[in-house]
């Protein structure tokens, strides 16, 4: 035999196994191939794949896998169970960038899932060498080690304390700071994913010196760099004033407000988050955003956009004006009730309603200005409705409930309360008339009013209880009157009369 | 005796006054006794009373005396206090109204100044109006910078599109399908044409595969990963049809590693760099830095004793200490003498690894 028939044999092999392993990456690209491959038991063959002698064959070997474990996770369980992840963390340290970032995929692709396979990973050691791996030169290596941190800390906070452990932070930060867009992307989220868990982790980050480069790249044009750091602040400002003030400190007013107005959906969103997170803290924050315009800016925004997006804008109205009434004021100025009430009655879906109807009770339950400011835009019977509605659901009802309570408390702009005599609930029924009973003693043109328009005449047919609070209500209603106008309006006045007419014996000689 | 006889005589007489005069003393002695004790007792008590009656005037005095003087010393408390509570509640009063009005007027001045908290929502929605504005024109310039990129992205396609089908530009002799003869103006496309210049038929540019072709697994294969033999023949490659050599051998020809020669291979400090290197090895080595000295002072006693080469009265020989061969500055020059280095041969380094001229593997 010659050398090259023995050399044939060898080319025939690896030629064969260079095309299976390229074949089942290629058809675990496609979701309904999946189950056939893993019922061909395809985990078992392409783990002594992984040891190849030939680098691509490992490299698509891994790259196989990884897709496998991106599909679900029995599959990732089933990559955790054969014992490959050792095998992988190993190599990761060993092998060439192309190698390198296989694998990478593979853990991120396992860890997911789910905290438990993303524990299995950190159980691995995986973490120093993903952070090794962030040294790398190769900005794709970087790349996929970031993702795969990113993927393992998004879990709990355990895990994420296990990768700021490991040495990430500082390393993510330096990622940040790469030329390349996907690599600062990637970092960002990653450090938005370590953040999100708890304090001292966005302590953790912030100390790393992550805010003023996120800042910077509030202005970068690329959107989905800036949907990530714009997640990113968001998380670190989300957790306490201190945090909250640092991010504030980097200068993003009034750059993020430029957010506010992209093209890209989430952007918005995610800057409607930022300032909402910002906002919720205190006062003096809410204050500092207010003076910045921010206000105003979220109030287009909210008019610009649909749906989920729109609702860290309004919850951000109901913080800045839950804080004082001059920032209430400063909603309202700034036209934000009319564009609350045109999300509470267009919005399909009840909890941006509740969010509606929460931010307007913010609004309006300072004083009677601000509560007069929320009824004229005719929102109350709005609220009603959502309140009586049985479609909406029980948070709805009972935020709007509480938002037409906070709101008829204060008010005393009394043709708005009108309509409420006649079709409000016996609970709301008794703010209402609570309030007439409160200004028609020192009004005498409302006194007038109030009996031409038929409110008095409603007011006697209301059933009250003797001795309760609305009947209170409605006798000092009826003090303001005469008292023969009182009894003209008291239902059954009209067959007393009739019944005095028939008893009346003429004089007659 | 006279005497004696007469008082003899009347001795009968006396003796009978006498016990008349006792009997007569005796029968008012009860009733005297009884009336001096009467008298004695109703002086004595006149007396008795008299005196505790003059004893409880003066007591009354004394008694009157202090009793005012205590009375009105707490009197003077009374009123004391009395005065004092009544101007202090007097001041409380005055304070009362100075505190209203200064508080009143500090919390209208600096806390619920209406026309302050005016001119502060003024000036907010004088702020939002521009925020409005700014952020409105920063969208309109970020939408028109969008629309400039498309237009000129569908420039470059309309460009190119001209590029390919610049064959049908008319000519001087036939009119191209967007010059009709028939309408009074050339299309927009002929002048377009007219512009655009021809595209070269290119030639399909073989690129490389990215990263993932096995055509460039040598490249990558790093020694340490797993063990292997030295070459793999490549797989994806066909038998060339033709006088052509074995194509594993054209292959090992061509991805043999650089073979230097010995002259470029091995540097000619090589002894000094290993010096170095051994240094650094030992440094690496090294707990301390510093210098291990001797606790005893026994090597400050010892006397030094120079080389003999070194204290010869001619001055020290640089010979075997400096250089080890014969030095002839005079034939120097430059201020250093070139240093030796051997030619490596040729023959030995390439000896097999090169075709001859009728193709034979030498």
């Amino acid at each position: 035999m010659s050398q090259r028939q023995v050399l044939q044999v060898f080319e025939q092999y690896q030629k064969a196994r260079t095309q299976f392993v390229q074949m089942v990456a290629e058809l675990a690209t496609r979701p309904q191939n999946i189950e056939t491959l893993q019922n061909a038991g395809v985990m078992s063959l392409l783990r002594p794949l992984l040891l190849d002698v030939v680098p691509t064959i490992q490299q698509t070997a891994a790259l196989a896998l990884g897709r496998l474990a991106n599909y679900n996770d029995d599959l990732a369980e089933a990559v955790v169970k054969g014992d490959i992840l050792p095998q992988l963390v190993y190599s990761l340290a060993e092998q060439n960038r192309f190698y390198k970032k296989a694998a990478a995929f593979v853990l991120r692709a396992v860890g997911k899932h789910s905290p438990q396979l993303a524990q299995a990973i950190v159980d691995c050691g995986a973490l120093d060498t993903l952070v090794i791996c962030l040294e790398d030169f190769d900005p794709g290596v970087k790349e996929a080690a970031a993702w795969a941190l990113g993927y393992i800390a998004r879990h709990n906070a355990e895990l994420s304390q296990a990768v700021v452990d490991a040495g990430a932070a500082p390393l993510l930060v330096l990622c940040i700071q790469e030329p390349e867009i996907a690599l600062k992307r990637i970092a960002a989220s990653a450090l938005s994913d370590i953040s999100k868990h708890s304090p001292e982790l966005a302590q953790t980050v912030v100390d790393a010196g992550a805010i003023a480069h996120l800042a910077q790249m509030i202005l970068n044009p690329d959107s989905k760099l800036k949907r990530q750091v714009l997640s990113a602040l968001s998380q670190i400002a989300k957790h306490s004033v201190d945090l909250a003030e640092m991010v504030v400190e980097a200068e993003i007013f009034p750059v993020v407000l430029t957010c506010l107005k992209d093209k890209d959906e989430y952007v918005k969103k995610n800057a409607s988050t930022l300032i909402r997170e910002i906002a919720k803290h205190t006062p003096e924050l809410s204050q500092l955003i207010v003076n910045a315009g921010g206000v105003a800016a979220m109030i287009d925004c909210i008019g610009s956009c649909k749906g989920n997006i729109r609702l860290p804008g309004i919850m951000m109205l109901g913080y800045v004006a839950a804080h004082s009434e001059n920032l209430a004021m400063a909603v309202i100025i700034s036209k934000g009730v009319p564009q609350l009430s045109i999300c509470l009655s267009e919005e399909p879906e009840d909890h941006i309603k509740a969010a509606a109807a929460w931010a307007i009770g913010q609004i309006g339950r300072h004083t009677p200005e601000h509560a007069r400011a929320v009824a004229v835009t005719n929102t109350l019977p709005v609220l009603l409705s959502l309140y009586m509605s049985t479609e909406s659901s029980e948070d709805l009802q009972v935020k709007s409930k509480k938002a037409i309570k906070n709101i008829l408390q204060k008010c005393t702009y009394l043709p708005a309360l009108e309509p409420f005599l006649y079709d409000a609930p016996p609970n709301i029924l008794k703010h209402v008339v609570g309030q007439f009973s409160k200004v028609l003693p020192h009004d005498s043109k409302a006194r007038r009013l109030f009996v031409t328009s038929g409110g008095l005449k409603k007011v006697q047919e209301i059933k009250a209880e003797p001795g309760s609070l609305l009947q209170e209500y409605i006798n000092s209603i009826n003090n303001c009157y005469p008292e023969e106008i009182v009894r003209y309006y008291s239902p059954g006045y009209s067959d007393t009369l009739l019944q005095r007419v028939d008893s009346y014996q003429p004089l007659t000689k | 005796m006279a005497t004696l006889a007469r008082l003899q005589a009347r001795s009968m007489f006396v003796a009978q006054q006498y016990y008349f005069r006792n009997s007569v003393v005796d029968l008012f002695r009860k009733k005297e006794y009884d009336a001096a004790v009467k008298i004695q007792s109703w002086f004595r008590g006149c007396q008795v009373r008299a005196y505790i009656r003059n004893l409880h005037r003066i007591t009354t005095v004394i008694q009157k005396w202090w009793r005012s003087y205590l009375g009105r010393q707490e009197y003077r408390l009374i009123v004391k206090f009395a005065s004092c509570a009544m101007k202090m509640n007097f001041y409380n009063a005055m304070a009362v109204r100075i505190q209203r009005r200064w508080r009143g007027y500090r919390i209208r001045k600096y806390c619920f100044n209406y026309f302050y908290l005016k001119e502060y929502l003024r000036a907010v929605s004088e702020t939002n109006d521009a925020i409005r504005e700014a952020l409105e024109e920063f969208a309109e310039m970020k939408e028109r910078e969008e629309k400039k990129a498309d237009l000129e992205r569908e420039e470059k396609k309309r460009d190119y599109q001209a590029r390919k089908m610049h064959y049908l530009l008319s000519t001087k002799q036939i009119p191209g399908v967007y010059n009709s003869p028939f309408r009074k103006d050339p299309d927009p496309w002929e002048l377009r044409l007219q512009k655009a210049k021809p595209l070269t038929s290119q030639r399909s540019k073989a690129k490389p595969k990215p990263c993932i072709s096995l055509s460039d697994w040598l490249a990558c294969t790093s020694a340490r990963s797993f063990p292997q033999s030295e070459i793999l023949p490549p797989i994806d490659r066909k038998q060339c049809q033709g006088p052509f050599r074995d194509i594993t051998e054209v292959l090992e020809q061509r991805y043999k590693p650089l073979e230097p020669t010995l002259r470029v291979a091995e540097p000619i400090d090589e002894l000094k760099v290993a010096r170095g290197e051994f240094r650094r090895q030992e440094w690496m080595r090294n707990v301390n830095d510093n210098m291990f000295l001797p606790f005893s002072s026994y090597h400050k006693n010892k006397k030094y004793i120079p080389l003999m080469n070194s204290s010869s009265k001619y001055g020290p020989n640089s010979y075997g200490s400096q250089h080890f061969r014969d030095e002839n500055p005079k034939k120097w020059i430059c201020d250093k003498d070139f240093q030796t280095v051997l030619p490596s041969f040729d023959l030995f380094s390439k000896y097999g690894k090169l075709y001859s001229k009728a193709g034979q593997i030498i």
